[in-house]
């Protein structure tokens, strides 16, 4: 049972968006601009950083939900698994490892990051830019993860309901909602 | 010294910002309708929010603009604001806010930990869904804005009187308005 009186229906996040168009629209846009637009990290590399965040902080629907859309991008599943399980032994680059370590940190607190993370990465090829936007994947997760679960929104278990949110994500990114109709009542019950 | 090359006249946040206009702006229009927007939580009301939880998250710049901002707003009550600081319950503040406070205290750790007790307590308090959404969502913006900060090792000053100069201008003209300028002056670097 959510904490306040969310729309009906709506998973997650999106609950949030629709009892408070106001605050949505920059949250949404703010996604979109990191996630979603052209980047020299490809959105799945993004995506990887924003479900791994999210599952250190242990919300349930965005971690599904960002986790199905970076495997929508990379088309692999078990990347997504292996990341959340131990990024340094997963199937991503270097680069993408040292940028990881730096998300894990923010994670907890930005003031863990140290000049040698920060060099590690930039070895690897990481970009001044790169790294900020990493910084900035991982702090804005800690607020999506917080007002998720602060509210104490609907998060359905259903693999089926990401797969689709994250596909939609992948394809039209964060400026429209994923979920425009409200699901029947009970359809999506935790 | 800051993790990547930001702009060396712009401390905190604004360096960052200025680094990064495209998400500079849905940043500043997040604080702006949250902050600033209208509400029935007064301006002062939700500095002090914002205020708390960084300094639950121990981020200097954040926790003195905020605080200076709160204060501006709150006729220059600077020991108000150290005291919601050190311990709000002890603090000259409204029981509701009170309230308010325990949750966004709660949020800065871990969202889950809101309970429906924490809740129906600030409802009987007088709070609104609005206001308690409002809450919820100042106290994990501050996670962001206060990890973004700290993350990339930005330039924290420790002068009072420039947060408490730039707390006025701040309450006075908001978020956007003053961005725009540190934006500009920045554009095209």
């Amino acid at each position: 049972m959510p904490h306040i009186d969310l729309p009906e229906g709506y998973p997650g996040i999106s609950a949030g968006f629709n009892f408070r168009p106001e605050t949505a629209k920059p949250m949404r846009e703010l996604a979109h601009v990191l996630l979603h637009q052209p980047n020299s990290l490809t959105p799945g590399e993004r995506e990887l950083i924003a479900a791994l965040v999210s599952s250190r902080n242990n919300c349930h629907f965005c971690q599904a939900s960002h986790g199905a859309a970076a495997t929508s991008h990379l088309g692999d599943g078990s990347v997504v698994e292996k990341v959340k399980a131990d990024f340094a032994s997963a199937p991503v680059s270097e680069k993408m490892k040292a940028l990881l370590g730096i998300a894990g940190k923010v994670q907890q607190d930005g003031k863990l990051v140290t000049a040698a993370d920060v060099e590690a990465a930039r070895k690897q090829g990481a970009t001044d830019i790169e790294i900020h936007d990493t910084v900035l994947i991982a702090a804005a997760f800690c607020m999506y993860n917080r007002y998720v679960d602060g509210l104490g929104t609907v998060q359905p278990l259903d693999p089926e309901m990401y797969a689709q949110m994250g596909k939609h994500l992948a394809e039209h990114g964060y400026r429209e909602p994923s979920i425009k109709q409200p699901a029947a009542a009970g359809a999506n019950g935790r | 010294m800051p993790h990547i090359a930001l702009p060396s006249d712009l401390p905190g946040i604004r360096g960052a910002m200025a680094f990064r206009p495209e998400t500079a702006r849905p940043l500043n229009a997040l604080v702006e309708v949250l902050l600033t927007g209208p509400s029935t939580l007064s301006r002062g009301e939700r500095e002090l929010i914002a205020t708390y939880v960084s300094s639950r998250n121990c981020t200097h710049y954040c926790h003195s603009i905020h605080g200076a901002i709160a204060a501006a707003h709150l006729g220059g009550n600077e020991a108000l604001v150290k005291q919601v600081k050190a311990d709000f319950l002890q603090a000259d503040v409204s029981p509701k806010l009170k309230a308010l406070l325990t949750i966004a205290g709660k949020v800065q750790q871990d969202g889950k930990l809101v309970t429906t007790a924490d809740v129906e307590a600030a409802r009987k308090l007088g709070a609104t869904d609005i206001e308690i959404h409002d809450t919820v969502l100042i106290a994990a913006a501050f996670c962001m804005y206060n990890r973004y900060v700290d993350g990339l090792g930005t330039e924290q000053p420790d002068d009072e009187a420039l947060y408490r100069e730039r707390g006025k201008r701040v309450a006075r003209d908001g978020y956007v308005t003053v961005s725009e300028e540190y934006l500009a002056s920045h554009a095209g670097r």
